[in-house]
């Protein structure tokens, strides 16, 4: 029986907060000196960590940073393209859920850090570039309404609308907060059977060492 | 209509496919380290579940172990704590651990191909973004996220949509002084850090064919640098006398069996591609980036572009990059004064890499204003270099030889580069911070890092190399 893991996503009507900057990689939302944990909790506290603190110092926040603004606030991040690239860390997506970000908005995501933060119940919401640079030009109360089940972005102080794409499968993942694991596992038969008949014709069995019959 | 290389091995790894465009991927080979597997071990125990094929995982520690002193226990409290974890769940879990101190241990992407793990045809996952390395021998090799390693640990598959297909094609040679790292900053220059989000790139042309395996490796490794999902170059002779013989290839009877398979993954000449580039091998020259990703890159001996020839859009982001760096829009970079020099990385730290930079520096000695640190890539690499007395070429120059780990590609152990110091690294990555808060960031091949190392400035290494 598939049982939900993470909170699940339906509609989300919020401020947002706004980062205009391109290219935003995986080592800036969590720099790698924070990667030494062995638990997926409290990378909230170092989301952004060396955009944030002057000098590593969380006395001196650095003011034009925008989280560092109390005018804008939200659990919704707006970001220019290509949000998330570089290294594949998922603590990059535990940051932003444990800071509080249920969704990213973009014009265009890397790759695998769309996956993580599906993985972890933060939708990634991709725009067309206008209706990001829209977002862009808002004050701090405008406020977003993201709707999962249809698949739409609205920027409620104008009304303007985007539908936005995302799997079918992965839609239903988040909108019961079932993950990935559940699914795999389901299909344990089916994954017997697969290698029963994977082979390369030059070893019996594709491993390393002997391989265990049973399914633990 | 034909197949791809890609189409190839993809299609003999489909479990299922469930619907809503996706495939339940077969993984044959997962590697994992101390920094992204704790919490996927966590995980299973938390759902009560069992590693499902233990023998097709391979564990080594490399981010964040240190590059002296090995043989004692880690100082830094949080980082002993993480390998400890490992080694701990490889226990609990019966995986291959090669850990410190262990002949094999080294970065998870040099350690796989150099034991002949890594095999063509076959699909390669890691929780590393540098996962794209291993498809220099015709795999479907790519980085995941903690999650989707719980989900290999449990199960040996994941949910995948099939990524479009790119192929990239370098014809002709390149010139003396041009190597690989050149020729893949050169393509990211190109098509930017973002050209080849949502694809598999295939690389071709006569150019990468006469590559060796390790140069091949440094393309392949700097596809994810493009956004791409993995990369990969169809295996040949290279490929197969590479593999000979390694400790987990296969022998004997078993070994011609492999070649006849092997010889089949090449993509079919009806093949077509949702992309494809093409690129003359003779216009790429020694590159430099100048900026915070690794697509911003230019030619040794350009100028850093100026604002007005950047599209609106761009601009800001040069700005904010040149802010960083430190430059200057329209500066040329060739005679800049740089502090550190790093060697090493899944990128560059191979023995042919290694080889490269001591023939370069034999009998030289490096500026004495610069800091030189050469990681090797593994345990194998480092004794294969000592025994070639390459260690002693560097400790001639100047250079320090370290133990191998990730080191100062990634800043995440004590190897980190101070705010505001020029580093020339051959690692994969200028990002902001990447080498240590505030550190400045300049890629190059290991020729030119080299060539920097001694003059303590930004070279031109075609200057100091005969016709």
């Amino acid at each position: 029986m598939i049982k939900p893991v993470a909170q699940p996503f339906t509609i989300l009507t919020d401020t947002y907060i706004p980062l205009p900057v391109e290219n935003i990689d995986t080592d800036q939302i969590i720099p790698a000196r924070f990667l030494k944990a062995t638990s997926k909790e409290g990378f909230g506290k170092n989301l952004f960590r060396d955009w944030r603190y002057e000098n590593d110092d969380e006395s001196r926040p650095l003011a034009d940073f925008v989280l560092n603004n109390p005018a804008y606030k939200g659990s919704i991040l707006v970001a220019g393209k290509n949000f998330g690239c570089g290294s594949s860390r998922e603590h990059a997506a535990w940051a932003l859920a444990d800071y509080g970000f249920r969704a990213v908005v973009s014009s265009f995501f890397a790759d695998i850090f769309k996956n993580n933060a599906l993985n972890n119940g933060v939708l990634p919401v991709t725009v067309s570039e206008q209706f990001l640079q829209k977002l862009f030009t808002q004050t701090a109360e405008a406020t977003l309404t993201i709707d999962l089940s249809v698949q739409t972005i609205t920027l409620n102080t104008t009304g303007e609308q985007e539908h936005f794409e995302i799997n079918a499968y992965k839609k239903t993942c988040l909108l019961n907060g079932y993950d990935d694991i559940d699914f795999l596992l389901s299909l344990k038969e089916d994954i017997l059977q697969f290698e029963k008949k994977h082979s390369y014709g030059y070893e019996k069995e594709n491993h390393l060492a002997p391989r265990r019959r049973d399914w633990p | 209509m034909g197949k791809t290389l890609f189409d190839k091995i993809w299609e003999k790894h489909v479990v299922k496919e469930p619907g809503a465009g996706l495939s339940v991927l077969y993984i044959d080979r997962h590697f994992i380290h101390e920094v992204t597997s704790p919490q996927a071990f966590a995980g299973l125990k938390k759902r009560g579940l069992r590693v499902f094929r233990p023998e097709q995982t391979i564990a080594t520690a490399d981010h964040n172990v240190p590059t002296l002193n090995q043989h004692l226990p880690i100082r830094e409290e949080l980082s002993r704590r993480q390998v400890e974890t490992l080694i701990q769940n490889c226990a609990d879990h019966g995986i291959t651990l090669y850990g410190l101190g262990h002949p094999y241990q080294g970065i998870v992407h040099v350690i796989g191909p150099e034991l002949g793990i890594t095999q063509p045809g076959m699909t390669i996952v890691c929780g590393d973004s540098h996962t794209s390395t291993h498809g220099a021998f015709g795999c479907i090799a790519f980085g995941i996220g903690t999650s989707e390693v719980e989900m290999v640990l449990a199960t040996q598959c994941l949910l995948q949509a099939k990524p479009k297909q790119m192929r990239i094609t370098v014809d002709g040679r390149l010139k003396k002084g041009v190597v690989s790292k050149d020729a893949v900053l050169y393509i990211l220059s190109k098509i930017s850090a973002s050209g080849a989000t949502g694809y598999a790139i295939e690389y071709a042309g006569s150019a990468i064919r006469s590559m060796s395996m390790e140069a091949r490796m440094t393309i392949c490794n700097m596809s994810i640098e493009m956004g791409a999902r993995c990369g990969l170059i169809a295996p040949d002779e290279t490929t197969f006398s590479y593999l000979k013989n390694r400790q987990f290839a296969p022998k004997g009877s078993d070994w011609e069996r492999a070649v006849n398979y092997w010889k089949t993954l090449y993509t079919d000449s009806d093949a077509i591609f949702d992309k494809e580039y093409f690129f003359d091998a003779e216009e790429i020259e020694p590159m430099i980036t100048y900026g915070t990703n690794p697509g911003m890159g230019i030619p040794v001996t350009g100028a850093i572009p100026a604002q007005e020839t950047l599209p609106e859009n761009e601009r800001k982001a040069l700005a904010k990059a040149l802010a960083y760096m430190g430059l200057k829009e329209g500066e040329k970079l060739k005679g800049k004064k740089i502090d550190y020099v790093f060697i090493g990385s899944c990128t560059n730290s191979r023995l042919e890499d290694l080889r490269m930079v001591a023939q370069l520096v034999k009998g030289k000695k490096k500026a004495p204003h610069v800091e030189v640190w050469v990681v090797p890539g593994s345990k194998q690499v480092e004794a294969q270099a000592r025994a070639e007395g390459i260690d002693k070429i560097f400790e001639e120059a100047g250079f320090q030889l370290r133990q191998p780990g990730c080191s100062a590609c990634l800043g995440m152990n004590e190897d980190k580069i101070p705010a505001g110091k020029y580093c020339v690294s051959t690692s994969n990555r200028n990002f902001e911070g990447r080498q240590g808060a505030g550190a400045r960031t300049i890629l190059a091949s290991p020729l030119t890092a080299a060539a920097a190392a001694i003059t303590g400035e930004i070279t031109d290494v075609r200057e100091w190399l005969n016709d």
